[in-house]
């Protein structure tokens, strides 16, 4: 019954503030309503007894919302962030697509057959859903992360307008380096 | 692994941790009132100082500049003081908890990246560029502080083998963790000044910007806004008692009042510090965090990881 009552909250909670995102005209508000709907969701999560997804979520989508929102302001066009804005745009396709697939995806959820329990959840259900969704596919993640870290570096290396030989001159020789930008370390 | 017996308290008994952390955070605030008071040459006094100024906080009437966005402003500022909160929530004092949280360590962690909203809120709620520079100045130095505390904050819990803040304090009856992994506890007290927004990380809240994020605050809102943030560091403190400073372990003294003993001198120190570091530039501590933290820190990790393999 409390479980039922904090889920519905809690529900409620995420969807409300997620259209709060395209309702408010501030880009700092819109983004924050985002993170209150995500918080919600995390909190969802731990109602579903997994902890650590649910604590995670929260954390990723907070430190996630922080810095996006930096971001908006800094290269959305119009400056939104200093005058009153409009999240939406495309709103004729924008609201079929957004409702053809809400009412394909409700219709899915309430109409599908749902299968009845097979034996009790097991002990840790974060240690059980890893193996369910990892399982022997660990070997190929644990490749994949430093595929994606190197990606990362090689994508902000090709990014970024300034070289090593702008840095250290043409012998590489340079002592300290010559950057825009001062470290904290006097490199 | 050792197994602790943790109580976990009734509900009722979070106004208890609540006074206790109140008291923590004034005690906090009023040493480092005191210390002002003696560099200052002003002799003995100061201790009494943030008493008067939350009873002028209370009673000072709100003031606002056009076009803030006061329910921002005011989330950020509340947030500060009901986040410290949630932080003492999973802190056991001696066998006693209010949530015995299976992953602990990581709610913590995930409070403290709250800061990095809050702060930031409350310098663009007040439609100041003061606190607008403020609020960016607290998020380029949480980049530089978090994934550091983060990576150590892993160190306990791989030594401990849980997320369990109980079974980090029970995994330590031989050997405090500070002893064989003092980089994680530098780091750690390094990141605790970071979202307290004390000291070294109070860039935000410069002088040359006119107060920052503090500059528009005023009344209550001010007052939450900086109890919250001695209250974080009390928190912190807190905190590092049962990851790294063996929890209630101890002679003589039953294991709350060791607890309350060990808080007490680490917020002592972090306020102490204060005086003798000067504030780090964002921009340059910035390379500090990613060039000299983060290597430290998973270094740190990685002997953790050895040891605890090679132990079994």
């Amino acid at each position: 019954m409390v479980a039922a009552i904090v889920f519905w909250g809690l529900a409620v909670v995420a969807v409300a503030a997620g259209v709060a995102v395209f309702v408010v005209d501030s880009m700092a508000r819109a983004t924050y309503a985002l993170a209150v709907s995500f918080i919600a969701v995390g909190a969802l999560i731990i109602l579903l007894q997994q902890s650590y997804l649910g604590v995670i979520t929260i954390l990723m989508m907070v430190m996630e919302m922080a810095v996006m929102a930096v971001y908006m302001v800094m290269f959305m066009g119009m400056n939104p962030a200093l005058m009153p804005m409009d999240m939406t745009h495309g709103k004729k396709t924008a609201i079929g697509a957004s409702t053809g697939v809400f009412v394909l995806l409700a219709s899915g959820a309430l109409l599908i057959p749902w299968p009845e329990r097979r034996g009790v959840p097991p002990e840790d259900l974060t240690n059980a859903l890893g193996l369910e969704i990892m399982g022997e596919k660990m070997l190929v993640m644990a490749v994949v992360g430093p595929v994606m870290v190197a990606t990362i570096v090689a994508g902000v290396v090709l990014a970024a307008g300034r070289t090593r030989y702008d840095r250290l001159g043409d012998d590489l020789r340079r002592r300290p380096a010559d950057d825009p930008q001062p470290g904290g370390i006097g490199r | 692994m050792p197994e602790t017996v943790l109580t976990t308290v009734p509900a009722g008994w979070a106004a208890l941790a609540g006074i206790v952390l109140c008291t923590l955070a004034f005690f906090a605030a009023a040493l480092d009132s005191a210390l002002s008071a003696r560099a200052e040459g002003a002799g003995r006094g100061g201790w009494l100082a943030p008493a008067w100024s939350t009873a002028r906080l209370l009673r000072q009437r709100r003031r606002t500049v056009v076009a803030a966005d006061t329910l921002l402003l005011r989330v950020g500022a509340a947030g500060m003081l009901v986040g410290s909160f949630l932080m003492v929530a999973v802190i056991p004092l001696g066998r006693w908890t209010l949530a015995d949280l299976d992953v602990g360590v990581v709610w913590f962690n995930t409070v403290d990246v709250m800061v990095w909203a809050l702060v930031w809120l409350a310098g663009w709620g007040a439609n100041s560029v003061h606190g607008l520079v403020g609020g960016y100045r607290f998020l380029a130095h949480g980049l530089a502080y978090e994934l550091p505390l983060m990576f150590a904050l892993v160190a306990p819990a791989i030594a401990a083998g849980s997320l369990r803040v109980g079974d980090a304090a029970g995994a330590q009856d031989r050997l405090w963790f500070v002893v064989w992994m003092p980089v994680a506890f530098v780091i750690f007290l390094v990141g605790v000044t970071g979202f307290s927004v004390w000291g070294p990380f109070a860039a935000a809240l410069g002088a040359d910007v006119a107060g920052g994020v503090l500059a528009e605050l005023s009344g209550v809102d001010r007052l939450v806004m900086q109890a919250g943030r001695y209250a974080f560091l009390a928190a912190g403190a807190a905190f590092s008692v049962p990851l790294f400073l063996g929890g209630g372990a101890g002679p003589f003294l039953p294991e709350w009042a060791w607890v309350a003993v060990k808080t007490v001198a680490v917020l002592a120190v972090l306020v102490w510090l204060r005086r003798k570091l000067p504030v780090f530039r964002p921009d340059r501590f910035l390379e500090i965090g990613w060039v000299v933290l983060l290597p430290a820190a998973v270094a740190q990790d990685l002997v953790v990881s050895l040891v605890v393999v090679w132990k079994g």
